[in-house]
């Protein structure tokens, strides 16, 4: 049976989102892409610089991919909303990623503007994946607000400790019923392999792959790491054994 | 979509087929996760996993410490009115049996519920037959609002309500609602109810979704065990608690298991769950839904419920009459042989003696504004 | 006759009248390759022909650049 992912309606075969960003050199990224297998890349919005007016990530992305831009830079609902708009405008498609961030220390995300700036563009028929802190409250207002995946972070940017966020990802992966892509935190294949047996349906990362010393192999292994993920997961996996107490025994009454 | 529309996947189901299909293996490992499925379930209600009885019970008391404590909630019911005009083929109250009929004043709700105070309870559970014209809602809201004068908490345990008539209820002050399915297969449903209003089945299953919608605080629900086969109605139970905790998740979902007991009339039942049986029930329901709140009634013994309290019991009832009126004299018929008679006092001596703390006021709906 | 226009943030010359096509032709920019905002207002691409900017625009030109 075929374990395609579906977002709004559009089939995804991998399950490896990367990022555009924080490459030593743009050019590679047609190289990482392609040792990546991903379909989906994120991309921000940015003043063209008049200096290098020709330098545009369009012309790194290979033909056929889904891009997602983000709203990197918005500090309220408004603000996404006005950069998902003009995303949107430059005609590759009306997915979004809402990136809401008005703490400068941490760089968490602000889940109620989150939510506000999800509720207008949804209505306005964008395909709105939502980067929130994990809270279960917070998620159900996304499906309700018209969300078509959640994407809760791993652990809070640069942290590089793995998913410190785990026992809340697995409540979201248990309870929301859209797809769960964990974005943020992934800083090894190991992390990516986890967040795929936890059941995710995809993940996101960036800066593991663009700031590694050789960025295409990188890729490589976090293709690996998330299709052996997802491939455990869907086999269940044998867990550790469960040692049963047995120093007062419950049940003897019944024998009596 | 309501809970009856979400149970039509595993209408198709063959129950006794897949538990016979699970081997060692499998419930090993369902026993060594931390979350289980509703098939999982299942599985650990077949012939193989009753060799893992002991090592279930003793994940389930742990799962049940984790999650509650040592501490049990106390409540009794008070049934105000046993006029009905259903037949339902196992119980008491059925509109053709000649028993002693009683539907309380309001003037007599008020001495039953002095009564009942009088012992230390604080959290009531109010009963009536169906009989709307009489029993009507607005029979049951003032009843309620008599009663919220006396008791922090006080649930519904009547027939199945509009939605609008649950929010009269619910504005009167009603809190909890219980109401048992008492079987989920349908066909056998509807033969069981061969007159009155209980025989509509649809209404009756979705009247906890209608209960939510308007804002209960708690809901409990159950089958009532004897009638069909344990198997199916333990697996419906907790699809239908499991369904009521993901949708409605401010909601606190409750599970009993009542169990057929001697009553009025010649009701004979080929299913009779054994003691065993009810263990395995309550064990592997406590690992499917850890929060779940497990309640156990006076229909059950004292020794059983003695027995089964750390396996997951979080909430039991004491002094109990099943009787109209039962309190305070002039009682009706009861509606079934209660098996553990202790009265509040000694039950709260006995938990505590077991290592529990009885809680008698655990929740005022005054907090709510 | 000059104007005055705001793009990206700068304060620059443009004759009168000058169209969006016009704007980024003199930048070298592909306009398929970005979006264009007046006034806080997206101009559509089918416009950007017939779109004239006037004294006191300010006028924003953005394209995608790498991001996570």
């Amino acid at each position: 049976m075929n374990d395609e992912l579906v977002i709004a309606g559009r089939t995804i075969t991998s399950r490896l989102i990367t990022g555009s960003g924080k490459y030593r050199d743009d050019r590679i990224i047609k190289d990482v892409l392609r040792a990546a297998e991903c379909d989906v890349i994120t991309v921000a919005l940015r003043r063209i610089d008049f200096d290098q007016p020709q330098e545009n990530m369009l012309n790194y992305i290979p033909e056929g991919k889904i891009l997602l831009p983000n709203t990197s830079g918005a500090r309220n609902a408004d603000e996404a909303v006005r950069i998902a708009r003009l995303a949107r405008e430059m005609g590759c498609g009306d997915w979004i990623k809402i990136e809401v961030i008005k703490d400068q220390k941490f760089l968490l995300p602000d889940n109620w503007e989150t939510v506000r700036a999800t509720e207008i563009l949804a209505k306005e028929g964008f395909v709105v994946l939502p980067y929130m802190s994990p809270d279960l409250s917070i998620a159900r207002r996304l499906v309700d607000a018209g969300a078509s995946a959640v994407m809760p972070l791993g652990a809070p940017i640069g942290s590089n400790r793995g998913l410190q966020t785990r026992s809340l990802l697995e409540i979201l992966i248990s309870e929301i019923e859209l797809p769960i892509i964990v974005d943020a935190g992934i800083g090894c294949p190991s992390d990516a392999a986890e967040a795929m047996e936890m059941g995710a349906a995809a993940v996101l990362l960036n800066t593991a792959i663009a700031s590694s010393d050789d960025p295409v192999a990188m890729a490589e292994a976090f293709k690996y790491a998330v299709k052996a993920g997802r491939i455990a997961y869907k086999s269940g996996m044998a867990s550790q054994s469960y040692m049963a107490n047995a120093s007062s025994p419950l049940t003897g009454f019944l024998d009596s | 979509m309501s809970f009856f529309n979400y149970i039509d996947q595993f209408n198709a189901i063959d129950i006794n087929g897949f538990c016979s299909s699970v081997t060692a293996r499998k419930v090993e490992s369902i026993l060594s996760r931390d979350t289980i499925t509703e098939m999982d379930f299942l599985a650990l209600l077949s012939d193989e996993a009753d060799k893992y009885l002991e090592n279930i019970a003793q994940k389930a008391r742990l799962y049940t410490c984790r999650n509650f404590g040592k501490v049990v909630k106390i409540f009794t019911p008070m049934y105000i009115s046993n006029l009905c005009e259903n037949v339902c083929a196992y119980c008491s109250f059925a509109r053709h049996h000649s028993i002693v009929r009683r539907h309380l004043s309001f003037d007599e709700i008020c001495a039953e519920g002095q009564k009942i105070r009088e012992t230390g309870i604080r959290h009531l559970l109010v009963l009536t037959g169906e009989a709307p014209g009489k029993a009507s809602v607005e029979y049951i809201r003032t009843a309620v609002t008599i009663l919220r004068e006396y008791f922090s908490s006080v649930s519904i345990e009547v027939y199945p309500l509009t939605q609008s008539g649950y929010k009269e209820v619910i504005d009167a002050g009603a809190d909890g609602l219980t109401i048992y399915q008492e079987t989920y297969n349908r066909e056998l449903y509807t033969r069981l109810h061969s007159g009155g209003p209980k025989g509509d089945y649809i209404f009756r299953i979705e009247a906890p979704d209608r209960a939510c919608k308007e804002g209960i605080r708690a809901v409990t629900v159950g089958a009532l065990f004897g009638l069909y086969e344990w198997r199916y109605e333990a697996f419906f139970t907790a699809l239908h608690a499991a369904y009521l905790q993901k949708k409605y998740p401010s909601v606190e979902v409750s599970v009993s298991f009542p169990r057929l007991r001697p009553l009025v009339g010649d009701f004979t039942s080929e299913h009779i769950l054994s003691d065993r049986q009810f263990v395995r029930i309550l064990t592997a329901l406590r690992l499917f839904l850890p929060s779940v709140g497990i309640t156990v009634s006076t229909r059950e013994s004292e020794a059983l419920r003695n027995a089964v309290l750390p396996m997951g019991v979080t909430k039991m009832s004491a002094g109990v009459s099943t009787a109209v009126g039962g309190h305070s004299g002039n009682a009706s018929t009861s509606q079934f042989e209660i098996a553990d008679c202790r009265d509040v006092e000694k039950m709260c001596s006995d938990l505590i003696s077991m290592g529990y703390q009885p809680v008698m006021h655990d929740w005022n709906n005054s907090y709510v504004l | 006759m000059n104007i005055n226009i705001t793009v990206n943030g700068l304060v620059q010359q443009y004759t009168d009248g000058l169209t969006i096509s016009e704007l980024l032709k003199s930048k070298e920019l592909n306009a398929l390759r970005v979006v264009v905002e007046v006034n806080k207002e997206i101009v559509k691409r089918e416009k950007f022909d017939e779109y004239r900017l006037s004294e006191g625009d300010c006028v924003e030109v953005l394209r995608f650049v790498g991001g996570g």
